[in-house]
């Protein structure tokens, strides 16, 4: 008895939590076919229009660009650093390994509004003006530590027989990274770069402390207020994008264990 | 997936024995370029704080000017203007993580081990429990603030059932904004309690029945401290980002000017009023207490191999 109304009871309860998790994500997809005029807070029937003319609400579309822009330059940065200081840490011995890593550790430690604030005294100090590079540097920043944390889990998984191999084979040591290393680090390094994409492209606090009088996406929806539906197409467009990216690999995932009989 | 990233303690699981750890040189090159970025743009703009949080405005001086000075002064007036936001921002930020907890670990030992044997559920669940990742942090803020405003059909209905007085609102009070902490930093309570039980071994568990404990006394003695490490980086990556946020709190998402966390005070006199010592009195204060309560929290629970 106890042990049937457990079995259901869990679900049900997880059920219930992925509404939860859900629901406004439906309320914003819902509203960007709202056919509002200024208020996108009152429903006013179903349009395609907002679709179709995403870019007529004002400077939305240059927002959207800048946000691009700075998630790529951002990701590069933090993904050739972060993968140095992964391998490094995942394979060498040196002294203040363990002090190094405290530090990568320290600004996932830090509130976003005191790295913000830090850097915008010190840009402020240094009368750096305040602009397109500064929120590179500023999201590079953060999305370092992430990538680090990412690619060293990767580091640690990787079979040294591999590059042994490699070696016997009288490959150099420029050959075994080159071709064996990093293709096997790939896939770490390919999910550092999208997560750091995804938190520069999203960040607010970080970017409003030192974005002068550049406009990011989301400065754009902050100082609307109460965002036009072209805010809400652009946000469902990149989500149903995402899902089906991870979607796809996941059950591509998932459906390879199956087929091999891993049951974890 | 990026999901290792919020593993947490050990959730580098070694598939194959790891390398011996080499010595090199090479170990310098490597480390070289992202220390200096770390030095110039991180350490260097924590030394900044703190100096600017020292400095004090001359005579006659306009809006946004000061000098440095030793003005310890600083830190006594930050404390005695906004102690009522520091303590609410912790406030909330405590409560909010404990609801995390409370919704997630479910959900986690749902993906974790209940579905292994349906991986494709398992895959389902887990993109749900990231899909608010992928949506804009602001506009879904401003959903829950329409789903729950004066004029939804939740309000409505409470306001009908009488269980909320009519003079009262869900959205601008603590209740909205801890509920809208809770919703956004969930995912990151979910995840690394979810890589820690996936990799639970289901045999430690049939081991806790074939010695007659009961289900609950096998959770509480074997899979709760096996997943400690994951309730540990979940508490923390929900706690830290919640200490310091203000969005929820403002005035335009779920907040109301009573709900004011220490993110918002700083923002406003950072930039708004310009008063950037007394701003960077608050980053440092909220830093400070930050790293105190993780370091107590992190050696409190054992699992000290974080990163």
């Amino acid at each position: 008895m106890k042990l049937s109304l457990g079995k259901w009871l869990l679900p049900l309860y997880v059920a219930l939590a992925l509404i939860f998790l859900v629901t406004p994500i439906v309320h914003v997809i819902i509203y960007s076919f709202n056919d509002s005029r200024r208020n996108n807070s009152i429903w006013n029937g179903w349009t395609f229009d907002k679709w179709l003319g995403v870019c007529d609400a004002q400077g939305i579309c240059e927002a959207f660009g800048t946000s691009v822009a700075i998630g790529i330059v951002a990701t590069i940065i933090a993904t050739v650093l972060g993968t140095l200081l992964a391998i490094a840490l995942g394979r060498y011995r040196f002294r203040g390994r363990s002090s190094t890593s405290l530090l990568l550790f320290l600004p996932m430690a830090t509130p976003e509004v005191v790295l913000g604030a830090g850097l915008a005294a010190q840009f402020l100090a240094v009368g750096v003006p305040k602009g397109f590079w500064t929120i590179v540097i500023v999201h590079a920043l953060f999305c370092l530590s992430f990538v680090v944390v990412t690619v060293k889990a990767r580091v640690a998984s990787l079979d040294p027989a591999l590059e042994e191999a490699g070696r016997d084979l009288y490959g150099s040591a420029r050959q075994v990274f080159w071709r064996i290393t990093l293709p096997l680090l790939l896939p770490g390094i390919i999910a550092a770069a999208l997560l750091s994409f995804a938190l520069s492209f999203d960040d607010f606090i970080i970017t409003k402390f030192n974005a002068g009088q550049v406009t990011t996406f989301p400065l754009w929806i902050y100082t609307k207020k109460t965002p036009p539906a072209e805010a809400n197409v652009i946000a469902s467009a990149i989500f149903i994008l995402a899902i089906v990216a991870v979607v796809v690999t996941q059950f591509a995932t998932a459906a390879r264990r199956k087929r091999l009989g891993i049951t974890r | 997936m990026a999901f290792a990233a919020f593993g947490g303690g050990g959730a580098a699981a070694a598939v194959a024995e790891p390398a011996p750890l080499k010595k090199g040189w090479i170990a310098i090159g490597l480390l070289a370029p992202g220390l200096a970025y770390l030095a110039l743009f991180f350490l260097a703009p924590l030394v900044s704080l703190i100096l600017t949080s020292l400095q004090i405005a001359p005579e006659g001086a306009g809006k946004g000017e000061y000098v440095q000075a030793f003005n310890w002064e600083n830190y006594v007036v930050a404390i005695q203007s906004y102690w009522p936001h520091i303590i609410r921002s912790f406030t909330y930020a405590l409560i909010a993580t404990l609801a995390a907890l409370v919704i997630g670990y479910p959900i986690a030992y749902f993906i974790g081990v209940t579905a292994r044997k349906w991986p494709m559920v398992q895959a389902l669940t887990l993109t749900l429990v990231i899909a608010p990742f992928f949506i804009s942090f602001l506009l879904r803020t401003l959903a829950w603030k329409q789903i729950l405003g004066d004029n939804s059909w939740i309000a409505q209905t409470l306001h009908g059932l009488g269980w909320l007085p009519a003079d009262q609102n869900i959205v601008g009070t603590p209740f909205s904004v801890i509920f809208g902490l809770t919703y956004n930093f969930l995912p990151f309570m979910v995840l690394p309690i979810y890589v820690a039980l996936e990799r639970l071994d289901r045999r430690y568990l049939e081991a806790g029945n074939d010695l007659y404990a009961s289900p609950p006394t096998t959770f509480w003695k074997v899979t709760l401290p096996l997943s400690l490490p994951g309730v540990v980086s979940g508490t923390l990556l929900t706690f830290i980002p919640a200490a310091g946020d203000y969005i929820n709190a403002s005035q335009i998402y779920l907040g109301s000017p009573q709900t004011a966390m220490v993110g918002n005070v700083i923002d406003r006199t950072f930039l708004e009023s310009q008063q950037y010592p007394i701003a960077a009195a608050l980053s440092v204060l909220l830093m400070g207490i930050v790293l105190v309560i993780v370091a107590i929290y992190v050696r409190r629970s054992g699992t000290e191999e974080l990163l």
